[in-house]
């Protein structure tokens, strides 16, 4: 069993682990769903408010997030996107995933995790170069020390481990916080990334966006532990569990376990409640597996305006902050808007130029048909996405 | 606080040096992988080797023996029993600056880090545009001939072959043990390294000083020139071509010393690198005979053998003589120990289907 001081100060020579590993009896909630401090207690750990200056930026953060969404949604329903899968509801857990990191930690996302990488300061066209279908991903993960999205659901775990460890061995302060749903829960991979990260120590955060589905299937068919942060017990870290619509929780709770692996204390596994307001994507059509009543409820507990009414009523949200962070999102969804009517045509070259670091001298010939083709207008693009 | 925090410092002391091996040497063919880690490790401290037993036992068949005592628990390791982990945690590695070259212990293992491989290892620079290389190297100790239960014995080499992204070679003899691995954790790309179980114990003569000359800072270009995507002839022979990868090259070679003693010269070509295939030396060879049979261990319906076949009957077709036939695997799951010798491509069914290529006068 693990030597770690924190295990001590909390089990004591005699202590059971299980008292140090498990999550507090009830989500941590630092803002109830009326914009009202919630009483702290019963938990594991100090949390305490955000300061007020965070949790303005924070605010703002959530408001671009939303107007995102509701861009996103809008591009694909006119052509422009050819999917988009939407984290309105939970874009709280996003944004509170940005900010307990530092530009030097790693963030590895999923594919709904759209803002997110939009706030480690991607480029925004860069975010949606898959999203639109011009290749199947758009930035450079080193730039932005953000792993590219996965659509394999866990794999991104294990590399969010292996990057740790090998900023651990480089003798690097960084910190990486992967991200995953709860259908991911379930994954191999899940299991295996947790085990060796709590094998090997390295610091790395687990966050599980619980929004409660995995496309249609609901979390009582994911799994009956009593909470998918229990399940950090078996692995030897500690689990907590978040309300994932509570910023200053989130803010509270991940930024203890991150300041927890960034100190030496290793991994640790944080499950945020939350809820996917819309449709797994486009695509899909909710009201086939989730009925209008169980949605309703969620509403109330809305990430922004919780956050809004806290900060109105402690006189921290000016009329011109308010107005600042709406231009703010008005700006970014104008760029996503301009840049995605913008016509792109990209170079089918591309497409034999970086499966090697050099081309092998099969991919030369396929890469010479075709461009023998695109040259006599031969090339049958009937039915190709234009 | 220690790499494995949990794990008890074993050897006080921290690396021990190997005990150098120079000059010529006579060695087995693991060892000449042993070495091959050893001194990239020793020249680029970014490599690491990770997996199952691989640090305080040396491996199940010995090949990382001593990397642990002569780098570390640091640079060598050993991970829970969890080939995605393996796989998956290495991606991770790479991506932030490490060379990791890790074991599968046994080609059916691997099979359980096969999403990693496909969805992830192969694709990651091409997702990327280039932006991030995956200098990442997968060991898999593969085929049979050595009585082993199931699941220790599979030909897998086909479903890396089919996934663009991997580099895929299989050394055949001692010195490409040594050469191929080096390339393999020199390249930038991702490395799908499949090692013929059954050759691990062959031995032969090397000049070891020779070898490391390739990888010396200093080396010329010629003398740094890889083996990736090169082919080689490993034995002259004008009547029939017989094409081999990895532990069927064996075979190969026996059946050509017995044909010879029957009047037949017969040419061998060992492919090596199965990704990218090096379409020129082994069309040039086929061309020069006319006559081909491609010998491959794994089944042979949708095969690297087929793919070989394929390749050369769009290349060569108006110089072959006959048709180009294959002696593989039968289309089964690879039998046990006491009937394995029914299946595996042998002499004897090398030379009656080198009989069947339409000889005139025979």
């Amino acid at each position: 069993m693990t030597n770690h001081p924190e295990f001590l100060e909390y089990t004591g020579n005699a202590g059971r682990a299980e008292g140090y590993l498990l999550p507090s009896a009830t989500p941590v909630q630092l803002i109830d769903q009326d914009g009202t401090p919630a009483t702290a207690g019963g938990y594991k750990e100090n949390y305490s408010l955000p300061d007020a200056a965070v949790l303005l930026e924070g605010y703002e953060r959530l408001v671009v997030g939303r107007r995102v969404n509701e861009q996103a949604n809008a591009l694909v329903r006119q052509g422009r996107m050819a999917v988009y899968p939407s984290s309105t509801g939970q874009e709280a857990c996003q944004v509170a995933a940005d900010m307990c990191l530092r530009s030097s930690d790693w963030l590895f996302p999923t594919y709904r995790d759209t803002v997110a990488i939009l706030g480690r300061g991607v480029a925004p066209l860069e975010v949606f170069e898959s999203l639109r279908g011009d290749w199947h991903s758009g930035f450079d993960p080193h730039q932005y020390n953000t792993a590219l999205p996965t659509t394999p659901l866990a794999t991104q775990l294990l590399h969010a481990v292996g990057v740790a460890h090998a900023a651990k061995l480089r003798g690097e302060n960084t910190v990486v916080l992967a991200l995953c749903g709860d259908g991911a829960s379930s994954e191999g991979d899940f299991h295996e990334a947790l085990n060796f990260a709590a094998v090997f120590h390295v610091p790395v955060v687990f966050l599980i966006q619980n929004n409660q589905y995995a496309i249609s299937v609901p979390l009582i068919h994911q799994s009956v532990a009593p909470s998918l942060a229990h399940k950090a017990v078996g692995y030897g870290m500690p689990g907590e569990r978040v309300d994932g619509n509570d910023l200053a929780a989130l803010l509270a709770v991940l930024g203890h376990a991150v300041n927890r692996a960034r100190n030496g204390g290793g991994p640790a596994l944080v499950e945020a409640h939350t809820y996917r307001m819309e449709s797994h994507t486009n695509a899909d059509d909710a009201t086939r597996y989730r009925n209008a009543e169980e949605v309703a409820q969620w509403v109330p507990k809305d990430p922004l305006r919780r956050l809004k009414t806290y900060l109105d009523d402690a006189g921290l949200l000016s009329a011109a902050d308010s107005e600042r962070f709406a231009a703010a999102a008005e700006t970014l969804a104008a760029t996503l808007r301009d840049g995605l009517n913008t016509e792109t045509s990209p170079d089918p070259a591309e497409l034999f130029r970086y499966v090697y670091s050099e081309p092998t001298p099969q991919l030369r010939e396929q890469s010479q048909l075709l461009a023998a083709e695109l040259a006599a207008g031969s090339a049958n693009l009937e039915g190709a996405l234009r | 606080m220690t790499t494995m925090a949990q794990k008890p410092q074993s050897q006080a002391a921290g690396p021990v040096p190997a005990p150098e091996l120079t000059g010529v040497q006579t060695i087995t063919f693991a060892k000449a992988l042993t070495l091959a880690m050893s001194d990239a490790m020793t020249a680029d401290t970014s490599v690491l080797v990770f997996g199952e037993d691989v640090g305080t036992l040396g491996g199940v068949f010995r090949v990382t023996d001593g990397l642990t005592r002569q780098f570390g628990e640091e640079r060598c390791f050993d991970t829970p029993l969890a080939e995605s982990g393996i796989i998956g945690m290495a991606t991770g590695m790479a991506l932030n600056g490490m060379k990791p070259v890790v074991e599968m212990q046994f080609d059916a293992f691997a099979y359980p880090a096969f999403e990693q491989i496909t969805s992830h290892v192969a694709k990651m620079g091409n997702r990327t545009k280039g932006r991030v290389r995956l200098p990442l190297v997968i060991r898999i100790p593969y085929a049979g001939g050595i009585g082993g239960v199931e699941h220790h014995c599979d030909s897998s080499e086909a479903y890396y072959v089919h996934t663009p992204g991997l580099t895929v070679l299989t050394p055949s003899t001692v010195t490409d043990a040594y050469i191929m691995l080096r390339d393999a954790i020199v390249s930038q790309d991702p490395v799908i390294f499949l090692e013929p179980k059954k050759l691990y114990f062959a031995k032969d003569t090397v000049d070891l000083d020779a070898l490391r000359a390739r990888y010396a800072p200093a080396a010329t270009a010629a003398a740094a020139e890889t083996s990736i995507g090169k082919a080689v002839v490993a034995r002259q022979g004008t009547d029939a071509t017989l094409i081999a990868y990895g532990p069927s090259v064996a075979a190969a070679l026996a059946a050509a010393e017995t044909a010879a003693a029957e009047g037949r010269s017969l040419q061998v070509v060992d492919v090596r690198s199965l990704v990218p295939f090096d379409d020129e030396t082994v069309a040039a060879a086929v061309r020069s005979t006319g006559r081909a049979v491609v010998i491959a261990e794994a089944p042979g319906f949708a095969s690297m053998a087929s793919e070989i076949v394929a390749r050369l009957q769009e290349r060569c077709f108006h110089s072959l003589a006959a048709p180009i036939l294959r002696v593989t695997g039968f289309d089964i799951p690879y039998p046990a120990p006491r009937l394995e010798k029914y299946y595996l491509p042998g002499v004897d069914r090398i030379l009656d289907t080198v009989d069947e290529l339409q000889w005139e006068d025979s």
